[in-house]
């Protein structure tokens, strides 16, 4: 076994991106293009990430059967990282990375050790969920999730399904479930029908991309799926048949407002209010940061190229900012451009002109994700509306009213609060409920700027001792001189 | 440090000012107040979230300086009763600490170690490992010998600040938390701090020093030099597991603090290493150090080994050229006090403050005080 402890054991690289979908595969292409030495890391089995996701292992595509636009895409690209012969080490996880950029990673073998001249982070995003009661159910599940279960292994969430929340992925999902045979009892939408009317000018940047947003309206429409706009969920309770869940109309804010509510009995309910930037290794390296509701909350501050303030430290794709997958590739590969010239392997005509044709590649398509973008902001009303008793915490259970007692007892920002509730301290590390926690933590003392974002810390996902301490003997540890007696 | 030109007389706004809240300034602050003084505790953050919020929170005296002993065993009290004299806890919970030594050259340690401080009234006894295995039963197998104390425990050192700052309230002390102090003007009849941002300076009779390993600083701010040591520990927290351990345990040379919280989680520290600084803070945490304590906990209890670590962080701890506190006055300033850089100071945090308090407040301190003097000029060891 190699372990961090042995700097000899240390691999040495040009480039490693972490996160393999289309950003960080488009950026491993490039590099290697490049000449760069790059290594693609991934915990999934294959490329592909949340919106090209691979299938599990064994299972294959029925002949005969044409598969949709996504696995398609999905597909050419692990054919192409494989015909390119990029280093790709899927099953494996980065659990720790030094501020000299190693990176140390659990691999099915033990622990192994990295040394890239540049990182280059592209690990997505998380999904927001504005918790109701009854969101911690078994049975009630993330858009996310209900994607996962839908494109990996052709799994429904459940018989009879409610898709809640906002933003692209609602169609998406309700769409997913009708072709695999589900019943959608109800699409609920925070937004309005003139909130997605006033995207449509940045909608036509993306034609193909529109007309499938359309084709899946005319779907739903087609199956009798009753679309609600300017609504919200408001509790899911447990039945002996599944839950009722009720919803009410919601104002521009997400705020619940007097209006007739409606209950629709399902067996599954996925949610999704957006989606998070992941910044877990930005916030390790204490990169800067800053807020913006619009691109999905805290980012690393970047370049157009995807530089961060910490050198040799690149983002791409949703993580950087959230701008949607058609969007994702071309920001990929400027990030691993710039690395290619910051490492002195581009000369400076050639980084000019593909900067320029990349640039404008990514235009269109980052016009389109960020108008959907703007969709899943997070909206603050349905923030404040949570109410007392509601868990916000699932790892921890802290509730509503923990948090709002914390505050008035003069807790100021988000890692005060942790430290006084244990609000974000569980096995996600806040990774759930952090946006949604800041967004609590400024209704009572300010601003998001002034709540600030939960210290960044190793490891960067929950990794065993036996993973990390390996093989040894007592005689292996180093034990330091002893303390002052 | 300039003269005040005006007599500040009428203009003082306290009687005392605590620079620095952590456990020692939140304590010495909480004394100052009920003895009768108008107080005020200030902090470039929030309350308690250096190291006396980020600490391992363990109440032992195996891991104590022999000599703090007597301190540590009347501040373990204070801990088990804070609910008390704080009104809110810290989930203190008392626990058997036990002291393990796997080699012959850690019987030696231990044995040593464990006379010395029974010297300063610590009721540790030499014990089998057999017996060990009845007060632990999850311990290696390889167990040598093991140091038993009854007076041990830890605390949840994250509500910390929680329950001071609700203490202090109560108190009566005014807290200013974001507020870094910057400069102070010094004179006869008291002093003028200066902070960066829109803070007003505040004026007070009589300043106290309790910045932990920013001593070295603000002392600096009074022309002032005595060398603090930082040490950069790095700390281990895993998800809930099953039950693996009841006790507190630490091995022979102290470079383990390992306890099981009653939500499950286990708390992995003992003082390793990682890299930071006095002015970056705990950055990350050595990849080889990490390693080294995670196996000699999985050694402890090979239970362990199935745990899965959900963060790792890095606290400063202070030490001084002699590793013992200053506490008492700042040598040639009128009217100002310093307290802290104990070795292990949180166990005993909550006393140093009360007898830095009695000191100020003219009372006889229940033990006595470091008088900070003895440094002054002294070079720091290295380390």
């Amino acid at each position: 076994m190699i372990n961090p402890a042995d700097s000899s054991a240390l691999r040495k690289i040009d480039l490693l991106v972490m996160g393999a979908g289309p950003a960080g595969a488009r950026a491993a292409l490039r590099a290697k293009a490049s000449g760069l030495s790059v290594v693609l890391v991934d915990e999934n089995n294959d490329a592909g990430g949340q919106v090209w996701r691979p299938l599990p292992d064994g299972f294959g595509r029925l002949p005969g059967i044409v598969a949709p636009v996504e696995a398609r895409d999905g597909d050419a690209l692990r054919h192409e990282l494989r015909q390119a012969g990029v280093l790709c080490l899927f099953g494996h996880k980065v659990w720790n990375v030094g501020s000299n950029l190693r990176t140390d990673v659990i691999s099915p073998e033990g622990s192994v050790s990295w040394l890239p001249s540049a990182l280059l982070v592209a690990t997505g995003t998380t999904e927001r969920v504005i918790p109701f009661a009854g969101w911690t159910a078994p049975g009630v599940m993330g858009l996310a999730a209900a994607t996962i279960l839908l494109k990996s292994q052709n799994m429904l969430p459940g018989r009879r399904t409610l898709v809640v929340g906002c933003g692209p992925l609602l169609l998406a999902v309700a769409n997913g479930i009708l072709k695999a045979g589900g019943e959608v009892a109800a699409v609920i939408d925070l937004a309005s029908r003139m909130d997605w009317l006033r995207t449509l000018s940045a909608l036509r940047a993306r034609p193909d991309l529109l007309w499938q947003g359309m084709r899946w309206q005319a779907n739903l429409r087609l199956a009798g799926v009753p679309m609600l706009y300017r609504h919200g969920i408001e509790s899911v309770v447990a039945t002996q048949a599944g839950f009722d869940a009720r919803v009410q109309p919601v104002d521009a804010t997400g705020a619940p407002v007097d209006g007739a509510g409606r209950v629709f009995s399902v067996d599954a309910v996925t949610v999704g209010h957006g989606l998070v930037p992941g910044t877990d290794v930005t916030r390790l390296l204490r990169a800067r940061h800053y807020y913006s509701a619009d691109i999905g909350g805290w980012v690393a501050e970047s370049d157009e190229m995807g530089r961060t303030s910490v050198p040799g430290l690149f983002v791409a794709g949703d993580g950087a900012g959230v701008a949607g997958a058609a969007a994702a590739g071309a920001h990929g590969e400027l990030a691993a451009l710039a690395c290619a010239h910051d490492l002195g392997r581009v000369s400076q005509q050639n980084y000019a002109l593909e900067r320029t044709g990349l640039l404008a590649q990514r235009k269109q398509p980052a016009r389109f994700g960020r108008a959907m973008a703007g969709l899943m902001a997070l909206r603050e009303g349905a923030v404040a509306a949570i109410k007392p008793e509601t868990v916000v915490c699932r790892c921890e259970d802290v509730t509503r009213a923990e948090i709002d007692a914390a505050a008035k007892e003069g807790a100021c920002d988000l890692n005060q609060l942790k430290a006084w509730t244990r609000c974000g301290m569980g096995p996600c590390q806040g990774r759930t409920c952090g946006d949604v926690v800041g967004a609590l933590l400024a209704l009572n003392v300010g601003s998001r700027e002034s709540v600030g974002y939960f210290t960044g810390r190793a490891p960067l996902r929950p990794v065993s001792l036996a993973e990390v301490a390996g093989q040894y003997t007592y005689a292996d540890i180093p034990i330091p001189k002893a303390a002052p007696l | 440090m300039t003269a005040i030109a005006t007599p500040l007389g009428s203009t003082l706004d306290y009687d005392a000012l605590v620079i620095g809240g952590g456990v020692m300034g939140c304590s010495t602050a909480l004394h100052l107040a009920r003895g009768g003084m108008r107080v005020a505790l200030v902090d470039r953050g929030a309350l308690c979230r250096e190291a006396s919020g980020v600490n391992a929170g363990t109440l032992t005296l195996h891991m104590t300086r022999a000599a703090l002993v007597p301190y540590a065993m009347r501040a373990w009290q204070m801990w088990m009763d804070s609910d008390k004299w704080l009104g809110m806890g810290v989930l203190a919970t008392q626990a058997p600490g036990l002291t393990l030594a796997f080699t012959p050259g850690e019987c030696e340690l231990l044995t040593l170690r464990a006379q010395a401080r029974r010297e300063q009234g610590a009721p540790i006894e030499i014990i089998s490992p057999e017996r060990a295995r009845q007060i632990e039963p999850g311990l290696h197998p390889g167990l040598l010998m093991a140091g038993y104390c009854e007076i041990d425990g830890y605390a949840s050192a994250y509500l910390t600040g929680r329950a001071m700052a609700y203490a202090l309230k109560n108190a009566g002390v005014d807290i200013f938390e974001n507020c870094p102090a910057e400069s102070i003007d010094s004179g006869d009849s008291g002093h003028v701090v200066h902070f960066a941002g829109s803070q007003a300076p505040l004026r007070a009779r009589r300043i106290v020093l309790a910045g932990g390993v920013w001593i070295e600083n603000m002392l600096a701010m009074l022309g002032v030099q005595i060398p603090i040591k930082v040490l950069i520990n790095q700390l281990v927290i895993t998800e809930r597991t099953r039950p693996v351990m009841r006790s507190v345990l630490s091995v022979a040379n102290g470079l383990l603090s390992l306890k099981q919280f009653a939500n499950g989680t286990v708390l992995i520290g003992g003082g390793w290493q990682g890299d930071g600084s006095r002015d970056e803070g705990g950055i990350e945490a050595r990849p080889q150090n990490l390693v080294g304590n995670m196996r000699l906990a999985a050694y402890a209890v090979p239970a362990l080994v199935e745990a899965r670590v959900a963060r790792v962080w890095l606290g400063l701890e202070a030490e001084t050229a002699d590793a013992l506190p200053i506490i008492g006055d700042v040598p040639g300033v009128a009217n100002a006090y310093v307290v802290g850089s104990a070795h292990s100071g949180y166990t005993s945090g909550p006393f140093m403050g009360r007898i830095m308090a009695q000191h100020m407040l003219g009372q006889t301190p229940d033990l006595p005080i470091f008088n900070p003097a003895r440094l002054m000029g002294m070079p720091m060891p290295i380390a």
